[in-house]
């Protein structure tokens, strides 16, 4: 009988424990996990149980009655392709007949002068949310570097929670992949709650007391007044534990749109450390880190390691992607980040909703929306393949649903 | 069979209007409608709709 073993046990793995289980898998399958924890759900780590509307147990995924022999709190530290055995931090083996690689990724440290005091934070995990909340609750000034979606999505939390927030960024605007014209808008949503949010400018160093973070000194030289800084500047694949296998890395681990890597019909992988032709980047081999990805690639990972290469089915639908900030529902699909400019599809009178088109040469390959999540269905259906773009202004100008036409040039 | 949704949870990611169209459908105001009685033959579909819900609001009972 086959043995699958699944390494990562987020959100990718579980699904995939699940989805083999429920396509019939009746062999073994051991779950290993670098954290202590049963899967539980990311997003609302920078939102609502920052702001201390949900609480650690409101995070835990459905895990109910599933089969799987749990290898928690150890990590995987090596992978010998030639035996078939995932080699753990406690000595054991685990060996496979097809192993599933969802080990994710990790908060990107910063290394500068300072990084080690006390009141420093990065988000990634529920112990970093717990001691960032844990932090807030008396903080009255945090910095946050990086204007990413976790920093912004953090600085609409503190907000929320009364705390003076900083937020700066080496980049013109928010939001990086969104493009400079949205990013207009982010910035001006973020100012407009009181953030002080500093653009073009990144972080030279920290100082401390006693061992307390209580200084920041930017790359402009000044200097600024803190009690909690939290260090969001993106993600580091987990994938040291496999050098030295041959996997082909790019710098994610390079899969065939089966999930299955091009180095090994055995073995496959799923979410954040998987790239993967996506069809509106041309079946560019693509690392897609958003929450709807892992799911997808899990159920599809589980069900297709269980098949013959041959019969395995590929990933279809298009990255999606959301965040909240302020009560404002940011959504997207596709490809933002490869986009050349940003046209206004449907807009609101009133200017608080619309849909953006992210366009490629005369192409759309991906839209933003805000608080437009009714309109998404419909984009979704388009975005399976790049769609020549006066096509589908076509389509919206016949179409009763719409926002509205877009009110300017303002995007 | 069933189909639960916790509009305590529901923020209208519309992952389940995807996989399912027929079933879940978002209204004028983003609001999630659905049915609530769906046939077996549907169990892998809603279960899947289940499994991509970013909130974990979607539920079923036999």
């Amino acid at each position: 009988m086959l043995r699958l073993v699944i390494v990562g046990a987020s959100l990718a793995g579980l699904r995939a424990a699940q989805a083999a289980r429920a396509a019939g898998h009746d062999g073994g399958i051991v779950m290993i996990g670098r954290e202590p924890h049963l899967p539980y759900t990311r997003p609302p780590l920078s939102k609502e149980l920052l702001q201390g509307t949900q609480e650690i147990e409101d995070s835990a995924l459905h895990v109910g009655e599933l089969d799987v022999e749990w290898r928690l709190g150890v990590p995987a530290t090596g992978l010998d392709r030639q035996s078939k055995r995932v080699r753990l931090d406690d000595g054991t083996e685990a060996p496979y007949d097809r192993l599933i690689i969802a080990t994710g990724s990790r908060a990107r440290p910063w290394e500068g002068p300072g990084s080690h005091l006390k009141g420093v934070h990065t988000l990634r995990d529920l112990e970093d949310a717990v001691a960032l909340r844990t932090a807030l609750s008396s903080s009255e000034r945090l910095l946050i570097v990086g204007a990413g979606f976790i920093g912004c999505e953090v600085a609409a939390s503190a907000r929320a929670l009364g705390v003076e927030v900083t937020l700066v960024d080496i980049a013109a605007h928010p939001l990086l992949p969104f493009g400079p014209q949205l990013g207009e808008r982010w910035a001006r949503m973020h100012r407009e709650r009181g953030v002080d949010l500093r653009l073009g400018v990144g972080l030279a160093e920290l100082r401390g007391r006693s061992g307390r973070v209580e200084h920041a000194e930017l790359t402009d030289g000044t200097t600024l007044n803190t009690d909690t800084v939290l260090l969001a500047l993106g993600s580091q694949l987990n994938t040291e534990w496999l050098a030295d296998t041959g996997l082909k890395f790019d710098p994610a681990i390079v899969c065939d749109a089966t999930l299955t890597t091009v180095s090994d019909p055995d073995i496959l992988a799923a979410g954040d450390i998987a790239a993967v032709p996506v069809a509106l980047a041309d079946g560019t081999p693509m690392r897609v880190e958003h929450w709807t990805t892992a799911a997808e690639h899990g159920q599809l990972a589980g069900r297709n390691a269980l098949l013959h290469p041959a019969d395995r089915a590929a990933h279809a639908n298009p990255p999606y992607f959301w965040s909240d900030q302020y009560g404002s529902k940011i959504q997207a699909l596709g490809c933002p980040a490869l986009a050349d400019r940003i046209e206004m599809l449907e807009q609101s009178p009133e200017d608080d909703r619309f849909v953006a088109a992210c366009v490629s040469g005369e192409r759309m390959i991906g839209i933003v929306g805000m608080n437009a999540a009714r309109r998404l269905p419909w984009y979704r259906k388009q975005l399976t393949q790049p769609q020549p773009l006066e096509q589908v202004k076509a389509a919206l100008a016949d179409d009763t649903k719409t926002l509205g036409a877009p009110v300017g040039a303002s995007v | 069979m069933k189909v639960h949704v916790d509009m305590n949870l529901c923020q209208s990611h519309g992952e389940c209007v995807a996989v399912a169209p027929d079933v879940f459908e978002l209204g004028d105001d983003d609001v999630l409608v659905w049915q609530e009685e769906v046939d077996d033959s549907r169990r892998a579909d809603m279960q899947e709709a289940a499994n991509v819900c970013p909130m974990m609001a979607i539920s079923l009972e036999d």
